[in-house]
């Protein structure tokens, strides 16, 4: 079975890999880098949101920051585009975490319903900055990044392809870590049930700011690779509320608080997105609004975890079949009820 | 020789004085059982003792170390164990998984690493046998019936080895058949060194497991003694049919 | 200086109780049903856009309209309702996603259909203004700012009135402190919750035209409104309408004596800045219950 699952990520891996040179129509590898570079933030979302049970609908922030943090970089070293930019963007992504730092403390020490409200709050007041503080951002006329002349054409869309896969596979790697760890553990049950976490020993603070700032870096990474693709920042670009949305439908869609989920969930609706935006611009927020609610009511779980959970339970049933009393005690009186439980898979 | 020790507490939610005074002490070892009629204030100095809420005056001491107002997770920590009334488990994680939560205790190291060591593992998986419920380990411990989520609470105070269990209302809409098996699983352990305190309505339940026998009326401890010794006190029997 | 200052508090007055009308549907509904209508930005434009029309082909006056537009909106405020009757567990998040998505249709519609120019409601009061005696500089103050005022005075006298003297209001406070407990005491939480959201939603249309009357607007303005109700209610405690009313006047009394004083790019910026202040010396805003350790 491992196998067959480690040989199977492994296609799909060299999939994604040769994905541009078996489509090199620049639409579709455009397509191509929206839906990886969504799904790398949804993924990093997911590290606060879909773990710690403390959403964020004003994550897009930190995509502004990242990308404003490039573009400021390359204009005050005067930076060559090329590939060497892109070496840049894990330090545009440590900005935006570094902010991310106070702003999660001051956040994480409310109320979850006012936690969501206060991260609008501060997406909101982050765009206000970009517009006002004109010294540096340079206000509503935006900054502009190094443009790569050099690749021309059909080819330009590579680099930016490979670099927000490399972002994703990194995103992947922080998410699956994470999971797989004693922190990653203490997230979940502070999900679940803070207090009772806190009272266990778990180190509620430092594991929510941490979750919140790993987010932070890799969504402000995302930003600034988009800052470099676009090859200009405006404050209503960098910082859309749409963003925020999206981020939070997908995740949502895809399966909260999993590692595929995510990228299921951009893979889904960013290539969706992409051709309402450019066949139907007039008509798009309506559809966009009508979509998220049609998801939100019939899916409200997401599908994986759906699926997760009958295998699991699937799973459980079948081993009690298997199972003979074990060792010395008395057997559990309430086994023939959790048998029942399972939802009348009798065996 | 005590190992657990309350002296004088009082804790006042606006007028109400739900402890009044209160001074009780545990033995090691032993299975003491804490009763009295509703409003006594038995879930207010279990809340105070494990660090739930703050006593206005009074001391509360484990093994002579004071630890009055002590957080929740220092108290554990400590190896003070305690289930809730209302069970509080972890309900979209799996049953081994809630148990691995309780066994990180606060410690930092291995923080970053796997969540589950082989030895972790096994002894989770232990335990999860004493209490019966190794077949249910990968379900996610909201689907647990509430008889199998007291027993689960019960399995993942133990991962962290506490000395004191405080059990708040074990018996509390359990059936019989699973009472008897609680308190087999309690006696065992007590057996291998663990103190009981347990708060309960079930007279028989409390009678038949304890070898002490307190009782609170309004905020403070009225009588104690042996199971005997309390049905026979008249304080006690007006207590709870006066009022 | 001084005198900027008065100005300030003025406008800020009479600006909050706008915007105190706009919020207390909001905080309430959170109250009642635990959700997050982020939709309220939306439908205050649509609100807006309503007057507009009444006011532009049926000449209806703006205040007679609203005797219109409310019980519209009062409509639209019972069908959302509806969305989320089947909806028990994980309501705040869900909410949040559904609220949006309304708010996203709406403003797509409101666009389609008046497209990008922005509008702004006319009347006689809109374009004239009155002149405030004892100040050395000119202060004028548009009539349309006291008269909607005024209308905001009366609707929220008229909401306390309801919550606290009716018996509608008892039940709705009673859903409000405890929703089982009200269950059990024989309220329909799910009538109260849909009246409440009605009722939010009314209150919407008539600040949608009180905004509408002092603020040119178009479907975009929703973004701006909300990101202010919201940083109200937090401030002033979400579920407590004392507090909506107080996080009103008092934050647009500061945010105008910031405009008047120092810059008014800077003035909502001023905004979040005290949200953010309050929010760290006392998370559960200037009213609302903290939370406790649970058992």
């Amino acid at each position: 079975m491992r196998m067959f699952k480690a040989s199977g990520l492994l296609a799909l891996l060299a999939f994604a890999i040769a994905f541009p040179l078996l489509f090199p129509n620049g639409e579709i590898t455009a397509i191509a880098f929206f839906t990886l570079l969504f799904a790398a933030m949804v993924t990093g979302w997911n590290i606060l949101t879909g773990y710690t049970g403390y959403i964020s609908l004003g994550h897009a922030a930190y995509f502004g920051l990242g990308a404003y943090a490039l573009a400021l970089i390359c204009q005050h070293w005067n930076v060559q585009p090329g590939y060497e930019v892109f070496l840049l963007v894990p330090v545009a992504g440590l900005v935006a975490a570094v902010i991310a730092i106070p702003v999660g403390w001051v956040a994480l020490r409310v109320r979850r319903h006012t936690f969501i409200v206060i991260t609008i709050a501060m997406f909101f007041i982050a765009q206000l900055l970009s517009y006002n503080l004109i010294g540096i951002t340079n206000g509503s006329t935006g900054l502009d990044l190094p443009f790569p002349l050099a690749w021309g054409g059909a080819f330009f869309n590579l680099p930016f392809y490979y670099a927000v896969l490399i972002l994703l596979l990194f995103a992947i790697a922080v998410s699956w870590w994470v999971r797989h760890s004693k922190y990653g553990l203490g997230l979940l049950a502070i999900r679940d049930d803070e207090d009772r976490a806190q009272g266990l020993g778990v180190h509620t603070e430092i594991s929510k700011v941490s979750a919140f700032v790993l987010s932070a870096l890799i969504v402000g990474m995302a930003g600034a690779i988009w800052a470099y693709f676009i090859g200009a920042v405006y404050p209503a670009s960098a910082f859309d509320p749409l963003f925020d949305i999206a981020l939070a439908l997908m995740g949502f869609l895809g399966g909260m608080g999993t590692i595929a989920g995510p990228i299921l969930g951009a893979l889904l609706l960013e290539p969706l997105h992409q051709y309402l935006a450019s066949n139907f611009a007039d008509w798009y927020l309506v559809i966009y609004g009508g979509l998220l609610l049609a998801v939100l009511l019939l899916l409200p779980r997401g599908i994986l975890p759906t699926l997760q959970e009958r295998w699991a339970k699937y799973r459980a049933s079948r081993e009690q079949t298997r199972e003979t009393d074990a060792a010395s005690i008395t057997p559990l009186p309430e086994q023939e009820e959790s048998a029942v439980k399972t939802e009348g898979i009798n065996l | 020789m005590s190992l657990l020790e309350v002296e004088g507490v009082c804790k006042a939610f606006g007028g109400i004085h739900a402890l009044d005074t209160c001074s009780i002490s545990v033995a090691k070892g032993s299975i003491t059982g804490l009763i009295g009629p509703n409003g006594s204030g038995k879930t207010t100095l279990f809340n105070v003792m494990t660090g739930y809420e703050r006593a206005d005056s009074g001391r509360v001491t484990f093994q002579d170390q004071n630890i009055t107002n002590a957080s929740p997770a220092r108290v554990f920590r400590l190896g003070i164990g305690r289930t809730f009334q209302l069970t509080r488990v972890f309900s979209r994680l799996t049953v081994l998984e809630n148990m691995h939560v309780a066994a990180q205790r606060g410690d930092w190291k291995g923080w970053l690493g796997r969540w589950s060591s082989a030895h972790e593992q096994k002894r989770a998986l232990e335990l999860l046998d004493f209490v019966g419920l190794t077949s249910l380990r990968a379900l996610p411990a909201g689907n647990l019936s509430y008889g199998q989520r007291k027993l689960l609470e019960f399995a993942f105070i133990l991962i962290a080895d506490p000395q004191v269990i405080l059990l708040d209302e074990p018996a509390g809409g359990v059936n019989p058949t699973m009472l008897n098996y609680l308190t087999a699983r309690i006696r065992e352990l007590n057996q291998r060194g663990v103190t009981f305190l347990v708060v309960e309505h079930n007279m028989e339940f409390v009678m038949t497991l304890c070898d002490r026998v307190m009782v609170m009326h309004r905020g403070t401890r009225i009588a104690e003694g042996t199971p005997d010794e309390v049905r026979a006190n008249p304080a006690v029997l007006e207590a709870y049919l006066g009022d | 200086m001084a005198e900027l200052i008065i100005e300030g508090i003025i406008l800020g007055i009479l600006t909050g109780g706008i915007y105190a009308l706009m919020s207390s549907g909001l905080t309430l509904v959170f109250g009642v049903m635990e959700i997050i209508n982020v939709g309220q930005g939306a439908l205050i434009v649509l609100g807006a856009y309503l007057s507009y029309v009444l006011q532009q082909y049926l000449h209806l006056d703006l205040f007679l309209g609203l005797l219109i537009t409310m019980p519209i909106m009062f409509g639209v405020g019972l069908l959302i309702s509806f969305v989320f009757r089947p909806i028990k567990r994980d309501r705040i998040m869900l909410s949040v996603l559904v609220t949006f998505g309304i708010a996203l249709i709406i403003e797509g519609i409101l666009d389609l259909i008046f497209s990008a120019d922005t509008v702004g409601l006319q009347a006689w009061y809109v374009n004239d203004s009155v002149r405030l005696a004892g100040f050395s500089q000119p202060f004028y103050l548009g009539y349309n700012y006291v008269f909607c005022f005024l209308l905001a005075v009366v609707l929220l006298a008229a909401l306390y009135v309801l919550v606290y003297r009716t018996r509608f209001g008892q039940s709705l406070r009673a859903s409000m402190e405890n929703r089982t407990a009200a269950e059990l005491i024989g309220i329909d939480v799910e009538r109260v919750s849909a009246i409440t959201l009605g009722i939010g939603v009314a209150l919407a249309a008539a600040g949608g035209m009180a905004f509408g009357a002092t603020t040119p607007f178009n479907a975009n303005s929703s973004y701006d409104l909300i990101s202010r109700l919201l940083a109200i209610i937090v401030f002033g405690g979400m579920g407590s309408l004392s507090g909506a009313l107080i996080a009103s006047v008092s934050m647009l009394v500061i945010e105008n004596i910031t405009a008047l004083i120092w810059n008014a790019n800077w003035a909502t910026t001023v905004f979040f800045v005290l949200l953010v202040l309050i929010l760290v010396l006392r998370p559960q805003g200037l009213l609302g219950q903290a939370e406790g350790r649970k058992q």
